[in-house]
């Protein structure tokens, strides 16, 4: 079983994010960058795998970025994967998750590399889409199952089933590989690397593609543009109700019903 | 491209997902601004039944694509299914809800199409052949807008509860059914079981009303004692902090957050959360927001509509009597 973990590096949902001076993007400038919490769960998935008996031959880790975004290739080399591709190219930023995909399976195409397991986040918490796990599988002629919470294979590591969590139900699907799955969390925990595992993981392949190994692959393909990138309009100040906690239960009720109108 | 607006309609078991109405509110917006028409679709087992009452709701014209193999959502069939509709309907932009469906269908769809997509939109227009989309990133704080080229089949799923559904009344919309037949692609894929998760109480992305108890609840049992019955009472769902998932006082299904759900009722109760950036980017886009804590300093009040400085162990039963009486009348 070959396995590809797709990764996006993605700013740390605690830091501070300002907008660049055009409008349009984040301000690089000091911004904190992790490896996408949800794509990390893949990862490990992988890898765990592994270290369960599956027959995992290869754990292959793939991007799209910046030069920067070869540090989130680099953890998940530490977390366990055996090499990285890394698709950098000026031509290929864009915030845009079908264009990211799409460069993923140009990717896996032009390497001729065929993976039996395809993994990624069951969505990125920059853009909070979800789109880069079924238009991959869609580029790539997969079956894909979304947000899965719960994994079983067979002995062989040929059939999969996976559980997933819907609106207000679970459902259970069954599949045969090649196929790509979305990790929801709950069903791994992601690991702090080893120190030694970090230092290895240094050694490990990382290829390096670009624009002119992936001709015709630019973000003007994309079919989208950020027009504009601003703060969200404020909520209007907290209204702070008053007295003792009979006559607060009393008046929110009220308020609820007679001028907010929800209840 | 062609300017007709297709609604895509999410039923589970025959049911339609009430959110799907809500769809024509900015279909028929975008229509009356680029001179298209407001057609729907639904795809599913034996649900032609549905399409009276989703064309009462304004689309000239409802497609249905029904066949056993589709009676449980699969991506790659759905997607083919959904396909056929934009063709035979000439659909310029294609409006799903934003749900675990609709996400994972609209996506799929946008790619096979290469088309434009936009997820989670708060806000739809068009300008000229363009569709102009915003939407929430980076953990909510920052608002994006998008420009969908109109040279594309322009795609997007729009989050629950920001436009209302308009009030059905229509009717005569005229019924095509489309024909499906599975492809071994289609079939790669087998839904083996769907199985409800909570029984009476509803999960936190399908209900109007949430309430969501913090660490501060201290155990499971208090979730029991204090929040659920102020849930029932006013038949919410039940929510809870990370924190509070972390320390298994909830199941994380019921986590609220970046890394959990992101809810959009029209009323949202914090009991005792404080309202750390990855719950607040879970739950901001709340029509209304009660914040319950004993410090006023808390984050959660920048994002609440009202707020109370108090013990949530002892306001929270009483604000569950005054419902109770509300109720009663």
């Amino acid at each position: 079983m070959k396995i590809l973990c797709v990764i996006k590096q993605v700013p740390d949902s605690n830091a501070a994010v300002r907008v660049r001076a055009d409008g349009k993007d984040l301000d690089p400038a000091g911004l904190k960058l992790v490896v996408d919490p949800f794509d990390e769960f893949g990862v490990e998935l992988a890898v765990q795998l592994r270290e369960k008996g599956k027959p995992v031959s290869e754990i292959v880790a793939i991007t799209v970025g910046g030069d920067k975004a070869a540090e989130a290739l680099r953890t998940a080399l530490a977390i366990g994967a055996d090499r990285a591709v890394h698709l950098c190219d000026p031509k290929f930023e864009s915030a845009n998750e079908l264009f990211f995909a799409h460069l993923v399976a140009a990717a896996v195409k032009k390497l001729g590399e065929s993976f039996e397991l395809i993994v990624c986040g069951k969505q990125n918490i920059d853009l909070d889409a979800g789109a880069v796990g079924p238009a991959l599988a869609e580029f790539l002629d997969l079956p894909h199952v979304g947000a899965v919470q719960g994994l079983e294979f067979d002995e062989a590591g040929k059939r999969f089933t996976a559980r997933r969590r819907i609106e207000g139900a679970e459902e259970v699907v069954e599949g045969a590989l090649p196929a790509l799955l979305t990790i929801e969390k709950g069903l791994v925990e992601a690991r702090y690397p080893s120190l030694p595992n970090l230092m290895k993981a240094k050694k490990k392949e990382l290829k390096v593609l670009t624009s002119a190994d992936l001709p015709g692959e630019t973000a003007a393909e994309a079919g989208t543009v950020v027009e504009t990138l601003t703060p969200p309009p404020a909520r209007a100040d907290c209204r702070f109700i008053e007295g003792e906690p009979a006559e607060m239960a009393r008046e929110l009720v009220r308020l609820l019903r007679e001028e907010a109108k929800v209840i | 491209m062609s300017n007709n607006i297709l609604v895509v309609i999410e039923q589970r078991e025959g049911k339609v997902l009430p959110a799907s109405y809500q769809l024509f509110t900015p279909a028929r917006a975008l229509a009356s601004a680029t001179g298209g028409q407001v057609v729907a679709c639904v795809v599913g087992d034996a649900v032609s039944g549905l399409a009276e009452s989703i064309g009462a709701h304004g689309a000239s014209k409802v497609y249905v694509v029904e066949h056993p193999e589709l009676k449980h959502y699969r991506a790659s069939a759905y997607t083919s299914a959904v396909t056929s509709a934009i063709e035979a309907a000439s659909a310029g932009v294609v409006l799903f809800p934003t749900t675990f469906m609709g996400r994972d269908w609209a996506s799929r769809t946008a790619a096979r199409k290469r088309g434009a997509l936009a997820i989670d939109c708060t806000e739809a227009s068009a300008r000229g052949e363009d569709v102009l989309a915003s939407k929430s990133m980076y953990a909510g704080k920052l608002q994006a807008t998008f420009v969908l080229s109109g040279s594309r089949l322009r795609v997007l799923t729009i989050r629950s509860n920001v436009y209302a559904a308009p009030a059905a009344g229509g009717g005569g919309a005229a019924v095509q059914k489309l024909s499906y037949s599975p492809s071994d692609a289609d079939r790669r894929l087998t839904v083996k079981a769907v199985t409800a998760t909570s029984s009476g109480i509803k999960d936190v992305t399908e209900a109007d009303v949430v309430i969501s108890g913090g660490r501060s609840l201290k155990s499971e049992e208090n979730f029991q004692k204090v929040i659920f019955p102020l849930a029932q009472a006013l038949e919410g769902a039940v929510g809870a902090s990370r924190a509070a998932c972390d320390a298994g006082y909830q199941p994380h299904s019921r986590q609220v957050g970046l890394t959990g759900k992101v809810v959009t009722p029209k009323l949202y109760f914090a009991c005792g959360i404080d309202g750390a950036i990855q719950h607040l980017a879970g739950m901001r886009g709340s029509k209304v927001i009660v914040a319950i804590n004993t410090k006023k300093e808390a984050p959660i009040f920048k994002v609440a509509t009202y707020g109370c400085v108090a013990d949530l162990f002892t306001l929270v039963p009483l604000v569950t009597e005054e419902v109770r009486k509300l109720r009663a009348h």
